[in-house]
């Protein structure tokens, strides 16, 4: 089931043409909550309903709201040619921001078993793996350790240097973005390990979570984005 | 690699880059958590940190905190930072020092070391076991009172200033409020016009392992708002468990026994800079009679006397 457009457009004024001088104001985007292409309970056991309801209703939802609030704000501070206030809004747009983006990448890194979740990538990507990290046990065994030892709040990601064509394991704080590590960064997949993500089924075993969440990684997706960009 | 208890009580030394003595504070939620084993074959003793049991049963801040949140919150996550703390310091240098020192070491001015972080998180959770009591929350009184509606305006207002901290604090970390004394916003400024009113209360948060007392403050009060803190309880809702934390469960006697050590120390410290600014004036006598010799072994080559003083 492809996954609907999560963008819905407000238009405020008219006014697209760009090489004038006058603060024309654009259309602001908004954002939505993009629909699960499965059941909060499909990924089970690996990861409880419970938590895929609040990640994806309360968590992820929250981001969005928050994003566009601040979206509304910076636009409008823009208008005004208000600095202070455009800079001040930086970070709430990189937390809220980010987690929007994210968990977008997060949920389509995710399938039920039945729906393929878990079968380990062939082709390209699958091969690419087994040059870069030996095999496909040794690339999970290393984003796991690197996943467990993070402090805090952050992601544990799977990516591409689309310009070096090489795969690279890397982690980010809080909700920053992977691109955040490398302008030429491409999530193949991410893993969140915030609390929220697996306190409630498997509590401080961090480790847990993140053996059994292998049995639901969708590497159909990574492996098409692998191919888009490395074509 | 031997610790003696003499070194334990009286722990000076300066961290070569500041060059100021390492300040050995001690909190009153902090007792002596070194206890020094010798193991039998061997003539190595060991420092071992202890997991301090919260000064209530786990049941005992229900409903607002439950059972299971200190069942897993002391008894898994605060226990595993006490015993990697453990793993990570025997056989160092680091071994024998009271967590507040391990804590400023390892902070590194920035440049973090590995043990920071288990350190801090045994120290923060320690203060904020302590933070809190069956049946707390309600008002502050005396000096405490006074105080928080000098510095913020009005009880209210640090309420609401407080609260925010914590909403605000993203991902991991903590909110404090804590007792600035006499020291300038800027890194190792000296303050060069000390006054009263430079000794404020402040709320800081701070991210993951992070606290105040790396900044020198002296810390107050602290809520925890990592996820684990209160996901079980409270899932997503950070704020509610917030408001509960202020209304139902802070330990405002704590807060005010912290204050008033607090003020002590603030007080003990100018003592000593006191002392120490006197002892400099006094050392200029000794550079004039120096002056003299030079002028001496000028004048009679053959003299080799430079006993003078």
């Amino acid at each position: 089931m492809a996954l609907r457009s999560s963008v819905t457009r407000r238009t405020l004024t008219l006014g697209l043409n760009s090489t004038r001088l006058l603060p024309l104001s654009r259309s602001l985007q908004t954002f939505s909550l993009p629909d699960l292409p499965y059941d909060y309970g499909a990924l089970e056991p690996a990861i409880s309903g419970e938590i895929m309801q609040l990640h994806h209703q309360k968590h992820h939802h929250t981001y969005i709201t928050n994003y566009n609030k601040a979206l509304e704000q910076l636009h409008e501070a823009i208008q005004k040619g208000d600095s202070s206030t455009v800079v001040k809004l930086q970070s709430a747009i990189k937390f809220n921001g980010g987690g929007h983006v994210n968990h977008s990448i997060f949920w389509k890194n995710l399938a039920p078993i039945r729906e393929g979740g878990g079968e380990p990538p062939k082709a390209s990507l699958g091969w690419a793996i087994d040059t870069h990290f030996g095999s496909l046990e040794s690339l999970i065994q290393k984003m796991n350790t690197e996943g467990a030892a993070l402090q805090g709040s952050g992601w544990v990601w799977l990516g591409v240097n689309k310009e070096l064509k090489k795969l690279v394991i890397e982690t980010t704080p809080n909700q920053d973005p992977l691109v955040t590590k490398g302008p030429h960064l491409v999530p193949l997949l991410g893993i969140d390990v915030w609390e929220h993500a697996y306190y409630l089924q498997y509590k401080n075993v961090r480790p847990d979570y993140l053996k059994n969440i292998w049995k639901v990684i969708n590497w159909k997706y990574a492996s098409e984005v692998y191919e888009k960009e490395c074509a | 690699m031997a610790a003696t208890t003499s070194m334990v009580t009286s722990l000076t030394f300066t961290i070569p880059s500041l060059g100021f003595r390492l300040p050995t504070r001690s909190y009153p939620c902090v007792k002596p958590q070194r206890r020094f084993v010798r193991k039998a074959a061997s003539n190595v003793i060991t420092a071992t940190y202890e997991l301090k049991a919260p000064p209530y049963p786990l049941n005992a801040l229900e409903p607002h905190m439950s059972r299971e949140t200190l069942e897993y919150h002391w008894g898994k996550h605060h226990r595993t930072y006490v015993e990697n703390l453990n793993k990570q310091v025997v056989g160092t240098d680091l071994e024998g020092l009271s967590l507040e020192d391990i804590i400023i070491v390892t902070y590194n001015k920035g440049d973090i070391l590995p043990a920071f972080n288990n350190a801090a998180q045994a120290w923060n959770h320690d203060f904020f076991w302590e933070s809190m009591k069956p049946g707390g929350g309600g008002k502050p009184s005396g000096d405490l009172l006074h105080l928080i509606e000098r510095d913020f305006g009005s009880f209210e207002r640090f309420i609401e200033e407080f609260k925010s901290a914590a909403a605000t604090q993203f991902g991991s970390g903590w909110a404090w409020l804590a007792y600035k004394a006499n020291r300038l916003d800027v890194e190792n400024a000296v303050n060069p016009w000390p006054s009263e009113k430079d000794k404020k209360l402040v709320i800081v948060k701070s991210p993951n392992a992070m606290n105040p007392l790396v900044w020198d403050y002296f810390p107050l009060l602290t809520i925890d708002v990592w996820e684990h803190a209160y996901y079980l309880d409270f899932q997503n809702q950070r704020p509610d468990y917030i408001s509960v934390f202020m209304e139902k469960l802070v330990s405002w006697e704590t807060v005010n026994t912290r204050l008033e050590k607090a003020k002590a120390r603030a007080a003990e410290r100018e003592m000593e800079e006191e002392r120490r600014r006197k002892e400099e004036e006094e050392g200029k006598p000794t550079n004039e009679e120096d002056d003299d010799d030079d002028l001496e072994m000028y004048v009679d080559n053959d003299n080799d006397d430079s006993e003078a003083e």
